[in-house]
Parts: structure tokens; C-alpha cells; sequence
């Protein structure tokens, strides 16, 4: 099935805005993130284990435990830092 | 736009409006408290001439938006706003209003800081400063957590891994 992903800050910079990824069934968002990583190069750098990233469900913030459904979209941000 | 909780945006703010607007056409609020966050002209030691303030659009909204009913479940309050600019700011220029209004001032005070710090934490706003030695994108602090954790919220978002799930 297809998600959209979307990065923001510098991961945006790094991987550009969005793209639409094939994931299996019942995959979490964090093995989307270790597969995406899997890449390697730039997409290695910036969603590795060594950085801190956070991820967001169909615009809510959530856990790498959460499971994909198929057109979800998927945020991957550095930590936030408004206000 | 009037009555609206919540609105990012370009433009800057004028306070006194904002209060206005929120005690208007209630005779029940005898307090309103207000924060004002803007951009400093040092960090770190670099002098900063301006910020790119980037945001994700739709979820940034909805999740100030969730933030503010969580206030008005936990104080007794009567209005609360939120304005955050994003795009380029200066060094001096507002960045963040956040002003609430109620009957007496604690729960004013309580909410206005339970919401900055939610803010701080858990809306998807991202600073990139341009300093004397060049552009960086502003780290998260341990303490803004620990500052959400006062309420009883883990906020783990300076943590190097990612929050436990939430119920």
C-alpha cells in the first residue's frame, strides 16, 4: 500500500518536501523511518537511529509503534522549536 | 478572524486588540492573562539578525486547536487565543501570543503558561536563525520539557528518542 510522506525543517532541506512510499500491510511508522534510513546516503544522515526524529500520523503526533493504513500521511520532523 | 482560537500567520499582532477581542461581549471575565514571545537578537553566544519560522500546515492548527480544549478542561477559563507567526521575523520582532481570559486571575496565569509550554513542545514549528556565523536550525531544550512535566505531561521532545506512545 502507498503513504504519503512528508518532511519538514532540516529534513525537508535534506530529502525535499514529499514523496509517496510502498509500505506493507500493517507496517508501523517506525519501520517505515528504518526503511526509508535503509537508503542510505541522505536518507541515512537524517531519519538514522542516531537522530533524534519525530513522526506524525495523518497530522497528530505519534508514537514509531503506530500502524500504517493505506493513503495515511506520514510526518517526519526534528524536534519542534516554536514559541 | 474574529472568534477564531487559533491563527498562524505572516502578519504581526497588536495585543491590546487581541485583548480587546477576547473580553468582548463578556461581562464574566475579570482576568485575562497574556505571553508574548519575540525573537532575540543573541543565542548561543552569535548575534542573530533574523529567523525563518517553517511550520506543517493543517497540523500545526489542529493540534494548537487541541491544546486549547485541553485548557479549557483543566481550568476554568472563559477564552483563550493563540497567534504564531511564521516566514522570515527580525531580531525584536513578536513571535507568539498566547492570551486567555477568565473570571479571576489564577486560572488566567495557570492556562496561559500550561498552554506556552504545550505549545513549546508539541506544535510542529521549526526556527532556523541567521547568525553572525551563518544559518542554524534552533535546537529543542531539555527544559521545555521538563516545563510540560510540571503539568503532569511527558513531552520527551528533546529526549534523542522519540516519546513513549500515548493512550
Amino acid at each position: 500500500m502507498k503513504v504519503d510522506v512528508r518532511y519538514f525543517a532540516s529534513l525537508r532541506e535534506a530529502l525535499g518536501g514529499t514523496e509517496a512510499v510502498e509500505v506493507g500491510e500493517g507496517s508501523s511508522v517506525g519501520a517505515l523511518r528504518d526503511a526509508l534510513a535503509a537508503r542510505g546516503g541522505r536518507h541515512a544522515e537524517v531519519l538514522g537511529r542516531q537522530k533524534a526524529v519525530r513522526s506524525a500520523r495523518n497530522r497528530v503526533l505519534c508514537a514509531e509503534s503506530a500502524i500504517l493504513g493505506e493513503g495515511d500521511e506520514v510526518g517526519f520532523f526534528p524536534p519542534v522549536t516554536g514559541g | 478572524m474574529a472568534g477564531a482560537r487559533v491563527s498562524i500567520r505572516h502578519e504581526d499582532f497588536d495585543l491590546g486588540a487581541e485583548v480587546a477581542a477576547l473580553r468582548e461581549g463578556d461581562g464574566g471575565v475579570g482576568a485575562v492573562a497574556a505571553f508574548v514571545g519575540t525573537v532575540r537578537d543573541r543565542s548561543d553566544g552569535r548575534s542573530v539578525a533574523s529567523m525563518e519560522l517553517e511550520h506543517y500546515p493543517g497540523m500545526t492548527e489542529a493540534a494548537i486547536e487541541a491544546m486549547i480544549d485541553h485548557a479549557f478542561a483543566r481550568f476554568d477559563i472563559r477564552a483563550a487565543r493563540v497567534v504564531h507567526r511564521i516566514g522570515e521575523l527580525a531580531a525584536r520582532d513578536q513571535i507568539v501570543l498566547v492570551v486567555v481570559a477568565s473570571a479571576h486571575r489564577g486560572e488566567a496565569f495557570q492556562a496561559c503558561e500550561f498552554l506556552m509550554d504545550y505549545l513549546k513542545t508539541n506544535a510542529p514549528f521549526w526556527k532556523k536563525e541567521a547568525t553572525d556565523a551563518g544559518a542554524r536550525w534552533v535546537d529543542a531544550r531539555v527544559a521545555d520539557d521538563a516545563a510540560l512535566a510540571r503539568w503532569g505531561i511527558e513531552a520527551g521532545n528533546a529526549a534523542p528518542e522519540p516519546p513513549p506512545a500515548k493512550g
